[in-house]
């Protein structure tokens, strides 16, 4: 039943976000602390754990799948619900911390990978899967 | 007639609201193909789009709540509210295969860890730079930097003001777009040629949107692999985002 695979998703969101308080309050902070995230990961257990057992039906995934299909949607129409006058107006934030952020992770990227080639991964992985067998 | 239907419209909000949203995805969809060549992710360009339909709203109504200010769009506001946000957001959880993500190895999760944190000190010192001193709206912005989801959600999280969020939201969307569009690009320069390194390039550089756009862009074989690592992005940004970033920051800032 596509119900069940909705209530588990439901069931981690509520005991994530109930965590998040909590742990909030621990810390002192007068916030949820990473209960999307907590909730995240009490998914992936879930239904890890779910599907070792084969509980987790092609039915049940659909309960789940659906509302991360529809995770783009939401944030679409999340967009179009904030303020953006008042953004606009604050200037060039956007822009340069977004550049600023993306031209020092294209660096740091480079780096590690250079790294990596040097062992020899990369040239085996071309060797074994050539590209026009995907084409 | 007309009338009639704009008082459906009015009586079922969020049903209207799912056909609006389909409507503007549908759109940016086709822009994508057509105008930018399939190079520019449709999601990214239907962001974008509710961003413009934000502004539009605000500038008719003089208020503060985008399109939804608008009686006939007054169903966005819950579509696109917390609530739904965040269950859609944990709901993505389920793409991420726990057994491929063990074989991703410590170098996509070392890449996760300096993906959050980077962006975040540069969008952090880029907010500074413009005098923004309080706490909560510098983490904002610089969890914005991370990507378009880390933003809001630390955002709410921590109780920073819709226009602080609306500033992250657009870093992180600039971002998503910057990375669709310079993968293909840099692709040389940061030797996008192997699995491994398609992972250090999904946590790097966050936004699944993004990095599976840019990888297709580049190397069909590499999405997956970019994009496993990239799932992780959004949920350790929102758990560090709101909590360790967020105590960082305070403790900084005194």
């Amino acid at each position: 039943m596509v119900i069940f695979g909705t209530a588990l998703l439901a069931g981690c969101y509520l005991l994530g976000v109930l965590l998040g308080d909590i742990l909030g309050s621990l810390i002192g902070v007068r916030a949820n602390v990473g209960g999307v995230g907590i909730a995240m990961m009490l998914l992936m257990a879930a239904q890890y754990h779910m599907r070792k057992r084969g509980l987790m039906r092609p039915e049940t995934e659909k309960g789940v799948t659906f509302w991360a299909m529809m995770y783009i949607p939401v944030v679409v129409a999340m967009a179009a619900t904030q303020n953006v006058i008042v953004a606009v107006k604050s200037g060039p934030i956007a822009l340069l911390a977004a550049f600023g952020s993306v031209a020092l992770c294209a660096c740091v990227i480079s780096l590690i990978n250079r790294a990596i080639h040097r062992t020899g991964a990369a040239a085996a992985w071309q060797a074994a899967m050539p590209a026009a067998e995907l084409e | 007639m007309l009338d009639k239907f704009m008082h459906e419209i009015a009586d079922n909000q969020l049903v209207a609201a799912f056909a609006v949203v389909g409507i503007i995805v549908w759109v940016s969809n086709l822009l994508a193909r057509h105008l930018t060549g399939g190079r520019v992710h449709g999601s990214a360009i239907a962001v974008l789009a509710g961003l413009a339909l934000a502004y539009w709203g605000g500038l008719v109504t003089g208020k503060t709540k985008g399109m939804a200010d608008l009686t006939l769009f007054g169903g966005m506001a819950l579509m696109g509210g917390a609530m739904m946000r965040d269950f859609c957001i944990v709901a993505t959880a389920s793409e991420v295969q726990i057994d491929e993500a063990r074989k991703a190895g410590w170098l996509g999760f070392v890449g996760l860890f300096l993906g959050t944190v980077l962006p975040f000190i540069v969008g952090v010192a880029v907010a500074l730079a413009f005098g923004y001193t309080d706490p909560v709206a510098l983490t904002t912005i610089g969890a914005g930097a991370i990507t378009y989801i880390v933003g809001p959600v630390t955002g709410a999280a921590i109780g920073a003001s819709s226009d602080v969020i609306a500033l992250s939201i657009a870093t992180g969307v600039v971002k998503a777009i910057l990375v669709m569009i310079f993968t293909p690009v840099l692709a040389g320069f940061m030797r996008l040629d192997n699995p491994q390194a398609a992972m250090v390039f999904g946590g790097l550089a966050g936004t699944v949107s993004g990095v599976s756009a840019g990888l297709a862009a580049t190397d069909r074989r590499l999405v997956p692999y970019g994009a496993l690592v990239a799932t992780f992005h959004t949920g350790l940004g929102c758990l560090l985002g709101p909590s360790v970033l967020f105590l960082a920051i305070k403790a900084v800032s005194g």
